[in-house]
This record gives structure tokens, sequence and C-alpha cells, in this order.
């Protein structure tokens, strides 16, 4: 059982508290992803099972044992960092048998993990360069044998892929990816400002924000139930486009009233007491599709900027009531130009609406 | 100095600057340099810049007396070479003191006496008189010579044997490997707690090293002194010594050698440092196995200048090391030579040179390392 | 050949020592405190001890050389200073008042100013330009390591060099000196430098500011090297003159790095005494601080109390530029 449980994990430098009680249960073989904008605290929590941080507050298990205690190479676990921390003066199967020397394994053991590792990524023909004699992905290859050379419970990855460029991180990923499910008994926790990585990796995602916890849920439940705005606006891109609007009609279906022209009848439940309250308005770019119809309208405003990328259009607009432009994402090209007017409308279910302190309404 | 100003004119003017800057700066040593090659005597009565041509020279020189005369066809002569042994080319020669000039090499001179005197290029001379030359001293040939340009390795001959700067050589050695060492030794292991290791007060003591950095030696000389002889007295040892010179050189060259050491290891990658740790590696691993091989450059700066700066000093040793020939390093007896051969150049030439050749390898080899240090040192620290 | 080879055994030996110390140490700790194969509570609290332990076992030797070799002897001084020769008659300031009233000590403390004004600005900015000249000439290496090389060379080897440069034969004679040559190639009358009231100071100078320059050019060179190429571009665009570029763009940026230099140099000033004790001991009015405190140190067998007096002003010189440094060294840790 590897099994990593938080339980109200908290961490302070001096009196600035930068992680508020997390708690998390992470199940054993899972691959969990937190991601969140710089500065969320989602590295200082993934150092704090590292234990290269210590835990101000709460309780860390890894395996069902507390080690808030344990040094980081007791834990079990073996870590991916962003700079690839390769030592620069040792060989690449010097870098890979340093943690086993430290432990003082047999000698053919180490040759033999070591070898099997530069076999899984290709390192082999490598193996006695000096970092410094590879390119960016070998390097982070070699980074990734090393963890896997220590046979960790607990994978941990510190945004390894944010060094590479644009084609190599899609690579890589894709490695990674493979990565974890040939190891379906290693627990992978993953690091990431990006929510392309977090989406296509994770079995479940960590949102943070500011030290706490925003939402934790598989890719797609966070795309289509966001339970706050926060996350509404972070997962998904471009981001879900944020009205403010009035509940007019409460009941099983609710009715708002946007500031931007129209009504809207979604099928979310409101009580009574709801009525005349203000609401966020909540919908994706891409959810979006142009009426005709002069009645069957959501929304209507005044295109200012057309970005055209060949696969999809992106149609910025003015509308009333917000101060942001609307995004409107479009399949394919898109006979508009600036000034026009556009009407939009979507189907009611993918419609969100939170409340005025940015939780969800369901 | 800018891209615009590399087509200007002004280039022609950058360069003659830079190359007047130039000489201004090594004329002094390579002027050092000639004399402690040249003949002692040319020495002091010419200028070193003179070495590469002939030199003239005015001399005089005193014929045998009359014991030395030979009966030559009715004539009596004395023979010789003004030279007497030496080399050079006679250009003129008189016969008294006011007039050393008065006659070309070759000429015949007539003596008031009646006798004349003639002297050739190569310095053979004769006097020849009709009657027999009275008893009394010998005549005196003035002359002038031009000397070809000489150069000896006499001088460093007689500092190194005789001057005792042999001895010294060895002597400024010893001081210098061990205090260069033993400080490295330490520095490295408090600089990796400094820079790498949490614990209460650290900042504290960091600020105390960037403090001690500046002290003046002058403080620690007369508390240091009187400690020395109380342990010598103590322990019936001459508080004098080696080891003691060895500790000192070590206290005075540890603040710098931590800040230098803890700047350049706390720029090293975090990562790396934690990546080791996650490894299993002890904080002793760390610093053996990670921090001290990456930390070479810095470790080698802080080497070169605390060698520098121990070949170098002279109140150090003046204070805790004695002035016997096994103790005196060599910058101490550069002072001595200076006080009691001030104006022998033969001798300081040589001896300066031999003082500032070991610093001047050291620092044409190991520039490199020499300017990395200074920067880690200023530019970041400050 | 004997000694070396006790030098020899002695780095050895204290190679051994130390890093016996380190190793025995840490191995001593965790047997005390050990963590491996403990209950989990007592293995923490024994991890705990061990790791607020350790640091001071790397820190000890060093803090004892600092406090041995700086710290205690910076308090005795204080302490001797308010003592008579010997160090055992508590004389209260009487050393201080002497120091005011003698003339010799005025002389040191005037020429000391002299020396703080003159070398450190002279030798920085000679550096400064120095390196913006030779930034990018094709010998510019070349150049900066000779201008460098006097670096290496000890205060007293440079004195012999400069000694031999203001050589002085009586009028008439052939000067061996190339600065009296030159005089008397223009048709001056040679001088003996050194022994010229006032002047010879800075003819002392002189020998610290060569030795200085190199000093500040490296530094100063590679500030200048670490101005934004696009400010100064931006400045060719704005019509600037390479003269206006170098005092008004580039100098600015590098201002922190001037204000170092300056002051390492002037550490170095207030301790000179090599240079002083080679060139003149003190004689026809070049005595230093430096100098006269060693002087005092052993003159008449040593009068400690005026020696220690002297090193205190020293040391009070230094404060500020102490102070100064240990903000700047904070300010950056907090940027860390």
């Amino acid at each position: 059982m590897t099994a990593v449980r938080l339980k109200s994990i908290e961490k302070s430098y001096g009196t600035v508290k930068v992680i508020h009680g997390i708690d998390l249960e992470i199940e054993d073989g899972e691959f969990i992803v937190f991601v969140g904008p710089s500065g969320c605290g989602k590295s200082t929590l993934l150092r704090m099972i590292a234990g290269l941080e210590d835990i101000s507050g709460g309780t860390l298990e890894i395996g069902g044992e507390v080690v808030n205690d344990v040094p980081p190479s007791k834990r079990g676990i073996a870590m991916v960092f962003q700079s690839y921390a390769l030592y620069p003066h040792m060989t690449v199967y010097d870098n890979m048998a340093f943690g086993m020397r430290i432990a003082k394994e047999p000698k053919q053991e180490i040759d033999r993990r070591v070898r099997e590792a530069a076999d899984i990524l290709q390192l082999t023909d490598y193996l006695h360069r000096l970092p410094k004699a590879l390119s960016g992905g070998q390097r982070q290859r070699v980074a990734i044998g090393r963890a896997i050379c220590r046979d960790p419970k607990v994978f941990l990855f510190d945004e390894p892929l944010s060094n590479l460029d644009a084609a190599l991180r899609a690579a890589t990923r894709i490695e990674i990816a493979k990565l974890g499910e040939s190891m379906p008994g290693t627990t992978m926790i993953y690091v990431t400002h990006d929510q392309v990585e977090a989406m296509t990796l994770a079995d479940r995602i960590v949102v943070l924000c500011q030290g706490r916890i925003e939402q934790v849920g598989a890719p797609l439940e966070l795309y289509e139930r966001p339970a706050n705005l926060f996350v509404a606006k972070f997962i998904g891109s471009p981001a879900m486009n944020i009205l403010p609007a009035k509940i007019v009609v409460t009941g099983a279906k609710t009715t708002v009233a946007l500031s931007a022209g129209a009504e809207a009848t979604l099928p979310i439940p409101t009580p009574e007491s709801a009525k005349g309250s203000s609401v966020h308005f909540g919908v994706r770019p891409e959810d979006l599709t142009v009426t005709t119809g002069a009645t069957q309208f959501i929304i209507e405003g005044t295109i200012s900027i057309i970005e055209a990328l060949g696969e999809v259009t992106l149609l910025y607009a003015d509308v009333a009531g917000s101060t942001e432009p609307l995004i409107a994402k479009l399949p394919g090209n898109q006979p508009f130009k600036r000034g026009d007017t556009l009407r939009l409308t979507t189907d009611p279910a993918r419609l969100h609406l939170f409340d005025a302190d940015g939780k969800a309404m369901r | 100095m800018i891209a615009a100003s590399r087509r200007s004119p002004l280039t022609f003017v950058v360069h003659l600057t830079v190359l007047a800057l130039v000489l201004l700066w090594t004329l002094p040593t390579a002027g050092l340099l000639i004399s402690s090659l040249r003949d002692k005597d040319q020495i002091s009565v010419s200028g070193w810049w003179t070495a590469l041509v002939a030199s003239r020279e005015n001399a005089v020189f005193r014929a045998p007396g009359a014991e030395a005369q030979v009966e030559e066809n009715g004539r009596y002569v004395i023979r010789g070479n003004v030279f007497d042994g030496g080399t050079g080319t006679v250009s003129a020669f008189g016969d008294s003191v006011q007039t050393p000039t008065e006659f070309k090499a070759g000429e015949t001179a007539t003596l008031p006496t009646g006798a004349t005197m003639s002297v050739a290029e190569n310095g053979d001379f004769t006097i020849s008189s009709p009657q027999p030359i009275p008893e009394g001293r010998g005549e005196r040939i003035f002359y002038t010579r031009s000397v070809p340009p000489q150069f000896t390795l006499d001088n460093y001959r007689e500092v190194l044997s005789a001057q005792g700067l042999g001895r010294s050589f060895i002597n400024s050695l010893t001081v210098a490997i061990p205090s260069t060492i033993i400080p490295i030794l330490i520095a490295a292991f408090a600089a990796y707690a400094l820079a790498w290791m949490k614990f209460p007060g650290r900042a504290l003591l960091i600020a105390l090293v960037v403090g001690l950095l500046v002290v003046p030696l002058q403080m620690s000389l007369i508390p240091l002194l009187r400690f020395y002889n109380d342990i010598g007295s103590q322990f019936g040892v001459s508080p004098k010594g080696y080891l003691g010179i060895w500790l000192a050189h070590t206290g005075f060259g540890l603040p710098l050698a931590i800040y230098l050491l803890r700047n350049y290891m706390a720029g090293l990658p975090k990562e790396i440092i934690e990546s080791a740790r996650v490894d299993g590696a002890s904080d002793f691993d760390i610093f053996v196995k990670i921090v001290l091989p990456l930390s070479f450059p810095a470790l080698a700066s802080f080497a070169i200048f605390q060698f520098l700066w121990t070949w170098n000093d002279l109140l150090v040793a003046l204070v805790f090391l004695g002035s016997g020939n096994d103790q005196l390093v060599l910058t101490g007896r550069l002072v001595n030579l200076l006080g009691s051969r001030g104006s022998d150049w033969e001798i300081l030439t040589a001896a300066a040179f031999v003082t500032i050749v070991v610093p001047l390898i050291v620092f044409f080899s190991l520039q490199r390392f020499l300017v990395r240090g200074l920067l880690a040192g200023s530019v970041k620290g400050g | 050949m004997q000694q070396l080879l006790f030098a020899l055994v002695t780095i050895i030996a204290g190679v051994i020592g130390c890093v016996a110390y380190f190793v025995a140490s840490n191995w001593l700790l965790d047997r005390i405190f050990p963590s491996k194969g403990r209950a989990g509570a007592i293995a923490s609290r024994n991890l705990r001890i061990a790791n607020m332990v350790r640091p001071w076992l790397f820190l000890t030797p060093a803090l004892i050389a600092l406090t041995l070799y700086l710290v205690y002897p910076v308090i005795e001084s204080v302490w001797l200073s308010l003592h008579g020769r010997d160090g055992q008659q508590f004389v209260g300031l009487n050393n201080y008042r002497w120091m005011i009233d003698d003339g010799e000590f005025r002389q040191s403390i005037f020429n000391n100013f002299l020396w703080l004004l003159i070398v450190p600005a002279t030798a920085t900015f000679l550096g400064l330009i120095i390196a913006a000249l030779t930034d990018r000439l094709w010998w510019g290496n070349i150049a900066r390591s000779l201008i460098f090389m006097p670096m290496a060379i000890s205060f007293v080897g440079a004195s012999v060099i400069w000694k031999f440069v203001y050589d002085y034969r009586p009028e008439g004679a052939q000067q061996i000196g190339i600065l009296n040559a030159i005089v008397t190639f223009f048709g001056g009358a040679p001088e003996a430098w050194i022994t010229l009231p006032f002047w010879n100071n800075i003819f002392l100078m002189v020998i610290l500011i060569w030795i200085q320059t190199g000093f500040a050019m490296v530094i100063l060179g590679a500030a200048l090297r670490g101005v934004p190429e696009e400010t100064i571009e931006a400045a060719v665009l704005d019509g600037a003159s390479p003269l206006q570029i170098f005092f008004k763009i580039m100098v600015p940026q590098i201002w922190s790095t001037i204000a170092v230099v300056w002051t390492t140099i002037t550490i170095v000033v207030l301790k000179v005494f090599d240079i002083v004790l080679a060139m003149t001991n003190g004689q026809w009015s070049t005595q230093v601080l430096a100098n006269l405190m060693f002087d005092w140190m052993f003159r008449g067998g040593g009068d400690f109390g005026r020696g220690a007096a002297i090193a205190i002003v020293i040391m009070v010189l230094v404060v500020p530029i102490m102070i100064w440094n240990i903000r700047n060294a904070a300010k950056e840790m907090e940027g860390r």
C-alpha cells in the first residue's frame, strides 16, 4: 500500500501562511496532478511530500506511515526536478547510480538497475557522457532514469517539462504517460502550471489557489463541472466567459437575465429565496454558436477583434455590463468583420451558474 | 568601447593611449628584470634602457712602474693592456684627468717627461722613453672605452648563495603552502554549513564573516604576539615558529575564504543539492561528493589569493617569525637588503626578481581563476 | 630541505587531522543520536537533534580560528589601548591623549587621509578608463594582463622596483633611475624624489596605485561588460556620442560596482605598511598609521599600549565600511 494521505497539511514561513490545511487522499498507483497559477503552493506541497520542506502542521502519511519527520531518502520517493538537477561532474551512469551507491547496494545490482533504466529510456549509448554533452530531452530522460533507479513507491515530478521546447514537450509528455502506465503500482504526483499536461496525464487533478484546494476531480469533470469560478476560469482555453446576471425565475429550472440583453433558462434548480440575487453566468467560448434568428439569441455584442487561426476563429465581442470582451470560439472561417453585431446561443445544459461568492450552483 | 567607435578615427588614439599605459605599467618591472641580468659595474654607470647598446665609460689605468721597463733598441719601454684581462674597445685616451679624450686610439701622445704613449683599440698600450724611466708610481692612462652589452647570471648566483635568498626561498615556500591549504579545508566546511544548512544564528554568522573581512590585520598583532609569548613561556618553546605563522595566516585568511566559498556554494543550483538529499546523501556525503567537486573554481581562486598573499606578506612574517637564517622569508630578506645594501642595485634587482618570480608564474598561469575569484568576491558580494 | 619536509608532513597531518575531525565528529553524532532502526518518535527526535548539532560541527574549527585570530584581538586591543606599555597598568585614556599631542601621529593621520583621498580615486578612475579602452581592442587581453600583473607582486618587491625608478644620482652623473633620466633629458635637474617633503607621499602612493589599478580594471571591466547591450544601442540610436554613452549610460549602471572597488582599495590603503617601511620607514614625513603602529610595537622593547591605541584608530576608520558591507550583504541575502 503506497497511498499518500495528507491531513490538514499546513506550511508557514514565519507568520506567513502559504498552505492552508490541505486534506487529500491519493490512492495507490494513481497519477495525480497538482495544477494552479504560480505562487499557489503546488510546488511547496510537492516538496513537503518529498521531505524537502518541513511540514508546519498536519500529518503526512505515505503507505500508512506518518512520515512528517522522516528524511527524504527514507520515504520511498523519487523526484524529477524542473531543472533536472543532474550532477554536472558525474557521467550519466554515475548520476543514476549515485543514490544506490549512497545506500551501499551491491555493485551488480546497481549495474543491473542502471542498465535496465537506461534501456527503457534509450540512454544506453550515453551512459558515459557528462550531462553537459546531452541535449535537453536527453537530460530530462536521465533525470527520469535516475528516479526510476531508485525504484520508488511514489514518483514526484516538479514541472519536468517546462524547460523543453514545445515539440519536445509534447513528445516527452507522451513518454511520461506511458511510463505511468508501465508502473501501475507506483503513485505519481505531478506538478505543473500547464493545463494541457494536467488534462492529458492525470487520473485526477488537484486545482490549487493561494494554498487551498479549489477542486479535486477527473480532468473532464473539472472541465464540465467546475466547482467554482476559479476552476471554471482556470481550466479550458480560452477561459470561460463570465457575465453578470440576475435570477428572475426560480424553481426546478432557473432563468437569469443577462445585462448583455437576453434571458437564459438553465436546468439548475434554485430555491425561491434566490430570486433577484446577483449571480455569475458562465459559458465556454467553444460552446457558443452563432444564431441568425432575431429572438433565439442569448447574448448580443459588437465584434471588436477577430483572430482567424484556420481551424477555428476567435471572436472578441464587447457586451453590455462587462468590461472584459466575450470570446466565442467558432469552427473554421467565419464571415464576420469588425463592428458586426454578434448574436450567440448555446445548449442550456452547457451553461454554468455561480453564486455571488463564486461557488457553482447545481 | 562602443560599437560605433570601432570605425572612428579615435581608434588610433585608443591604441596609442593603451600602449602608453601598458608601457607605463610594465617598464618599471622590465627595468628591474633587465638590470638584474646586467653586469654589476654597468648597472651603476648607465641606465638599464641602454643595456642593449654598447656603453661608453671613462676609466683610468695605472701602468706599472719603472720595474716593468725593458730596453728595446735603446728606448725604455713599458707594455701592457689597459683592460687588465677585461674586454672592450678603446676609442680615446689621454694622459691627464683634465684631458681624458685628447687622443684617438692608435695615436701617439707625447708626455711632459718626453716619453711617448700610445693606446691601441684593443687596449694594448706602449710607453716608450729615450731615458730609463725613473722609479716612482706608474703613469696613469685615462681612456674611454665602449663596452658591448653584457648579460650575466652572476647577480643571481650572488643573491641566492651569499645573500641567503636561496634559503629564504625555501622558508617562503614553507610558510606559504600550509598557510594556503589549511584554511581552505576549514573554510570549505564552514562555508557549506553557512550556505546549505539551516540553523538559528546563520545570518548573524554570515554578517560576522563579512564584518571580519575588513578588520585590519594590525588589530591582531599585539594581542596575538602577547598570546604567543605566553604560550611560548608556558611550554618552554620559542613563540616564533612556523606552526604559529601557519595558524595566523589561517585565521587571517578565513573570512575571505569562507565568504568566497559560501557565495559560490550558495550559488550552486538548489535542486542538485535537494536531488542528492532525495537520493539519500547525508550532509557529509553532499559536501564531499557534490559540493566540493563543483566548487573547484572557487577553491582554486581562493588558493591563488591566499598563496599570493602569504608569499608576499611581510608584516605577519616580521611579527610571528624569527629573523634567523632558518626563518627569514623572502620579503623580509629583501627589506633587510634594502637597509644594508640600499645602493647595490645588482643585489637588490636580482633579489627582488627572485621574490616576485613565483607569484608571477602563478599569476600568468592561473590568471583565469584569479579573475573569477575577484569577481565572485567583489561584484556579487560587496 | 628538511624544513620543506616538515612543512609537507604538517600539511598531510593537518589535512588528515581536519578530515578525521569532520568524519569522526559526524560519526559520533550519528552514534549518540541514532535514527536508523529506532521507533518512529525516537528516530525523528534524534534526527532533529542531530540536524541541529551538525552545522556546528562543520563550523567549529572555523569559529575557533576566527575568534582567536580576529574577534578576541579586537576586544583585547581595546583593553590594551587603555593600559601601559606592558599591558599591566591601567592608564585610562592616556595613550589617546598622548596620540593627539604626538607630532608623528598627526603627521601619520594627515598622510593617511592624503592616501585615502588620492589612491582609491586614482586607481578606480584609471582602472575604469583602461577597462573601457581595452574592451574592444584585439590585443586588449594582453594589455589587461600586463596591467593586472602588479597585483601578483609583493608590496616590498614593488617598492624595490619603484625605488629603482626613483633612483637619484648627483647632478652631472649618469642617472640610472628612469624618472631622473627623463627629467635630465628634458633639461631638468635630478631630484631625490623620496626625500622631497610632501611630494614624496605622492611618489609612494604611485606604487600602490600601480598595484591596485589592475584590480579595479578587472572588476570594472566585468561590470562594464554586464551592462545590457540594448541600453547602449538605444543610446546610439538617440544620437549620443561615445563619451556621452560611456559617462551617461554605462558608468551610472555600474555605480554600485565602482563603490565596491573604491571601498576595497580604501581598506588596502588603511592597512598600507610594507611600502612605507621599505621605501622610507616613515622618514621625511611619510609616516602612516600602520607603520607607526608597527614601530611602537617594537620601539624600545615595544609599547603595546600605544601600539594598540593606534590600531584602534585604524579600526575606527574601517568601521563605516564594515557596516556598509554588512548591510549590503544582508540586503543581498534577503533577495535570495
